[in-house]
């Protein structure tokens, strides 16, 4: 067997980013750090509204949506800041740069690593929504399925971004959040509107109106993470 | 009389800035394709930034760098594929093993069997019996060992080596001196930023010595 390797050859976009997004969730697989901090952050955060509303279930029941979105919203920013945090050990990020890996790719492994992630973690808190708020799923899973994997996709690729941002910063702790809880909002908004409608019933039809914002929002995101990525990681 | 080959590196006045502070000033330089060239200089003197803006890890405040002929801002993605770089920062995942870390980066290079060329070049830098360990679990030397085969990995035209004998026991450091020997007679450009110059001298052609970002006589 030689022990000279062959001279590099570019790849594509779509392997660069298969390449990159299998080399995260190894790194995933093998830590399980970020998986267990978040699954037990958004236990705990979904628990303490409960305990913060105390025993009002009709209000538990009507604001299900919303806590179920703010308890993925919260564990999202441990999640994004945990996949740059990776990235900054031993400058791994200047190794993939100058591999050299395509800035898109990098952005597009890590959005969609995040993604699963949080969809992830998003299927497990639904049974313990159900359960700790005494809500059913009146429409149908497939609908809520859409809503989770659409909100996820719509946090991570903000999220990406702007933990890429913040991922050199001294006080990124508090940089992330602040940069991103405004930005969210309307897909935040969106995401809750439709899981209540998911859990309460849609008897007006306005499910796909808040399922259209949320697509709206993440064509926009996900193209604008796209565009800016290289700017943000080589300047 | 046959045209002279493009250097493999040229710096026209290229400064670097950080902040206030100058830790390239005006530095023109080339290196012709195939020769060796020893950087010496005190700490801060700017070695490193030299290295890092040839491998397009950073972008020089005034200046161009030219990369075998190419501009290394303008074409940075095409001279990254030629370049590599052996830096302080060793570009190691902690949490994956060392067959794990090369195979990462020959599926990021398009190397056809990755895992393959990841087990070869393990027995070449002599890894092979912890090619399943963690990269966490390595002593400073092993890590060294596996970055500097993260380099020959890339199969490069022109190898950058910041500080490549730092962390070495004596087995490493000839090792070092025997894998950069290779790279040296299969006609790589080697770049050696080193303290121990005894030792670089005896390597290298040519040598630039630098202190506070500018190239002063040895």
């Amino acid at each position: 067997m030689s022990t000279t390797p062959p001279r590099p050859r570019a790849i594509g976009l779509v392997a660069a980013t298969l390449a990159l997004l299998r080399k995260d969730l190894l790194i995933e697989w093998r830590t399980r750090a970020r998986l267990n901090a978040i699954i037990f952050f958004a236990l705990a955060t979904l628990l303490m509204f409960s305990f913060a509303l105390g025993p009002d279930t009709k209000l538990l029941e009507k604001n299900a949506g919303g806590y179920f979105w703010l308890a993925i919203l919260f564990a999202s920013v441990l999640a994004l800041g945990e996949s740059f945090r990776v990235e900054s050990e031993n400058a791994c990020m200047d190794g993939v740069r100058l591999a050299p890996a395509d800035a898109r790719a990098i952005f597009l492994s890590k959005a969609l690593g995040n993604t699963l992630l949080l969809t992830a973690l998003g299927a497990l808190l639904v049974p313990v929504m159900v359960a700790l708020y005494g809500v059913r799923i009146v429409t149908s899973f497939m609908d809520l399925g859409l809503i989770l994997l659409l909100g996820c996709l719509a946090l991570s690729a903000p999220g990406t971004v702007y933990a890429a941002i913040s991922s050199n910063a001294r006080a990124r702790d508090v940089l992330l959040p602040l940069l991103l809880f405004p930005l969210v909002i309307p897909a935040l908004l969106s995401a809750a509107k439709a899981t209540t409608l998911v859990l309460q019933g849609d008897p007006m039809n306005q499910f796909n109106s808040w399922l259209g914002l949320l697509g709206g929002f993440n064509l926009i995101y996900w193209g604008v993470g796209f565009v800016l990525f290289p700017r943000i990681i080589e300047d | 009389m046959p045209p002279l080959p493009a250097p493999a590196l040229a710096l026209h006045d290229v400064s670097k800035r950080y902040g206030r502070r100058w830790a390239l000033a005006r530095l023109t330089y080339a290196l012709p394709a195939g020769r060796s060239l020893l950087l010496t200089g005190h700490n801060g003197s700017g070695k490193t930034t030299l290295l890092r803006l040839v491998a397009t890890a950073l972008s020089p405040t005034a200046g161009r760098v030219e990369v075998l002929g190419r501009d290394a801002m303008a074409d940075r993605e095409s001279v990254r594929r030629d370049v590599a770089l052996l830096s302080h920062a060793s570009f190691l995942y902690e949490d994956l093993t060392a067959h794990q870390n090369l195979t990462v980066l020959a599926r990021l290079l398009g190397i056809p069997s990755p895992q393959d060329a990841a087990s070869a070049l393990l027995t070449r830098v002599g890894l092979t019996q912890r090619s399943d360990s963690p990269v966490r679990s390595f002593s400073a030397g092993m890590r060294k060992r596996l970055a500097i085969a993260r380099l020959l990995l890339k199969a490069p035209a022109i190898a950058l080596l910041d500080e490549p004998f730092g962390e070495l026991d004596p087995q490493g450091i000839r090792d070092m001196e025997r894998i950069i020997g290779e790279l040296k007679s299969s006609g790589v450009t080697v770049v050696l930023a080193t303290h121990l110059i005894e030792q670089g001298l005896t390597l290298c052609e040519e040598r630039l010595h630098l202190q506070d970002g500018r190239a002063v006589a040895a």
